[in-house]
């Protein structure tokens, strides 16, 4: 598998990255050499093995018990907001 | 009779499918212990790892998993002893992470089945395509300021069940059945509260049109509706937009819409090809769910009563019409009421007082039946005055009206006011001689064979007597007297 230049870009926008027309050719084959990588994989024998998305077999996620103990810190929580309206984020506004 | 409308090439039908969100009721989000209170002051329930700083990982409430199973089992649908979480990405300002933690390829609830009711007392069996548990997203305030957006993180990361129908739906009356029925489920499961004002249920519509035994074409998906009016409109307007297009000689393309009610018309949200784009993939921070099989057993051994159940049995077990047990049943405090009411009486009566003068009052005074303003045990009170033949069902509409102004009990009233109805023939007798004494032409005519004048008799005997003669002996006498 090897992504096209139309593909890079595509992935950089959906993911909010900024990047150069110069850059392209270089994320490229970044990317490409990761996928390289990751492919590696495919050459291990899983046959038997249920497919897994993390942790090994066996393992389940733990549950908390319903009980409010966190909040009430809304200055805190908006510490690093780079603007604010009273206990609101502020953001420019969104349009629909 | 099918639903269909009338475009100028013919008959168009219309297929819907509904993607419900419904806030769990829990106290704590599902993946962090901030409150999820409605109402709270901006970012006042907000932890660090709902407003997704740096590090902060998530740990899933097992109340929140409990309802979620609680919720399929009451809609008939199977459990998943192993489902998971995904991501869903995308970029808003009020998701924080940039990502929703939801379920996408292993839901925790699969497939199940609604049964709807319809006007003309039909029902059908709607399918039910999945369960799944996701986060809400925040709130994000427009109007608060001309150049800002305000974003309130309150409700981010409250714990939602999205819930998928299959495109069984086929008209507005249809859409808006489904979602009551949901909602009343919902209600009496106590997994959801069901309020559509404050934005606890909410509805995305999926609508496309075509001719009849053509398969499905494209379909639009009109977001956010959040009243059961607002859902019907919304399939209508979009229905009748996209037969405008396929007639005009276009084509409809898929795409995310929204109802204006001021307007009554759907339109595009204008959103980039790709925001459908959201690269799904397993949270790594999230194990697979698993849960155990008697567990689930347990669950379901302790369900409620639910609406379809309970309606057999109002019919089985009172007699009651499809209709009446339908009505009752909506919520489930209206049927404890009514039972309350219908235990050791007429039951048949009792559902008559009850969705008629009763419902009446709720709805004149802007009450609510869990804060009625007769109690069941004073309308059951009213009724057994009726029962024993102290008054009359007229006289007893008069009673009710004043214990709604004195709430007084029936049995005071009745002997405050002298509203006792009259059983005594002789004071029957005599005002029934006065009558036929006062209107011999009348009389004259029923014998003549005008027998629907005996209706008249009736009522002037009964004004006479101030309404209070008991009506069956008032009509034997007057029969008596006439022949």
């Amino acid at each position: 598998m090897s992504l096209d230049p139309a593909t890079v870009r595509r992935i950089a926008r959906l993911a909010r990255i900024r990047v150069d027309e110069a850059q392209v050719t270089q994320m490229q084959a970044e990317l490409n050499a990761i996928l390289g990588w990751i492919e590696q994989l495919n050459e291990v024998n899983v046959d038997g093995v249920a497919p897994m998305a993390g942790g090994s077999q066996g393992m389940a996620q733990r549950l908390r018990v319903d009980a409010v103990t966190d909040g009430g810190m809304a200055d805190q929580v908006l510490a690093n907001a780079p603007d604010r309206a009273g206990a609101f984020y502020a953001v420019p506004k969104v349009v629909e | 009779m099918a639903y269909t409308i009338e475009g100028s090439s013919g008959a168009w039908e219309v297929v819907i499918g509904l993607e419900v969100h419904a806030q769990i009721i829990s106290r704590s989000k599902l993946f962090s212990g901030a409150a999820t209170a409605y109402g709270a002051p901006p970012n006042s329930q907000v932890s660090f790892v709902d407003a997704a700083f740096p590090g902060m990982l998530p740990v899933a409430n097992g109340e929140c998993i409990r309802q979620a199973v609680r919720t399929g089992l009451g809609l008939n649908a199977q459990i998943n002893l192993v489902s998971r979480f995904d991501r869903k990405n995308y970029f808003y300002a009020d998701l924080p992470a940039g990502y929703q933690i939801s379920q996408y390829e292993h839901p925790i609830v699969g497939s199940g089945v609604i049964e709807i009711e319809l006007a003309d007392g039909s029902t059908r069996r709607i399918g039910v395509t999945r369960l799944h548990v996701e986060q809400d997203a925040g709130k994000s305030l427009h109007d608060q300021d001309p150049a800002r957006t305000f974003v309130d993180l309150n409700r981010a990361g409250v714990a939602l069940m999205e819930i998928v129908s299959e495109p069984d739906l086929r008209s507005p009356e249809e859409a808006g059945a489904y979602v009551r029925k949901l909602r009343s489920i919902l209600r009496y499961l106590g997994t959801c509260d069901g309020n559509m004002e404050e934005g606890s249920l909410r509805a995305d519509v999926n609508v496309s049109v075509r001719k009849h035994g053509e398969p499905f074409r494209t379909r639009c998906e009109v977001k956010n509706v959040n009243s059961i009016r607002f859902v019907m409109q919304a399939v209508e307007a979009e229905a009748l937009r996209q037969i405008k297009v396929w007639e005009d000689g276009g084509t409809v393309q898929q795409e995310t819409r929204l109802f204006d009610p001021s307007r009554g018309e759907t339109r595009s949200m204008r959103s980039k090809e790709d925001a459908h784009d959201y690269r799904y993939f397993p949270d790594p921070d999230l194990l697979p769910l698993v849960l155990d099989e008697d567990w689930v057993a347990g669950l379901r051994a302790e369900l409620p009563e639910l609406p379809d159940a309970k309606r057999a049995r109002f019919i089985a077990e009172y007699g009651l019409s499809p209709y009446d047990a339908a009505v009752l049943v909506a919520e489930q405090a209206t049927a404890l009421f009514y039972e309350a009411v219908a235990r050791g009486r007429d039951a048949k009566q009792a559902a008559n007082w009850v969705t008629g003068d009763f419902f009446a009052a709720l709805n004149r005074l802007g009450r609510s039946i869990e804060d009625p303003p007769v109690s069941a045990a004073a309308l059951g009170g009213l009724l057994d005055l009726i029962a024993d033949n102290t008054i009359n069902g007229k006289i007893a509409k008069e009673v009710f009206e004043a214990m709604l102004e004195t709430g007084e009990p029936a049995a005071a009233i009745v002997d405050a006011r002298g509203l006792r109805q009259v059983t005594d023939t002789g004071a029957i007798d005599a005002a029934v001689d006065a009558v036929l004494a006062a209107n011999p032409d009348k009389v004259a005519e029923f014998r003549a064979g005008k027998d629907k004048l005996f209706g008249f008799f009736v009522g002037q005997v009964m004004k006479a007597m101030a309404g209070k003669g008991n009506p069956a002996l008032v009509n034997d006498v007057l029969r008596g007297k006439l022949q």
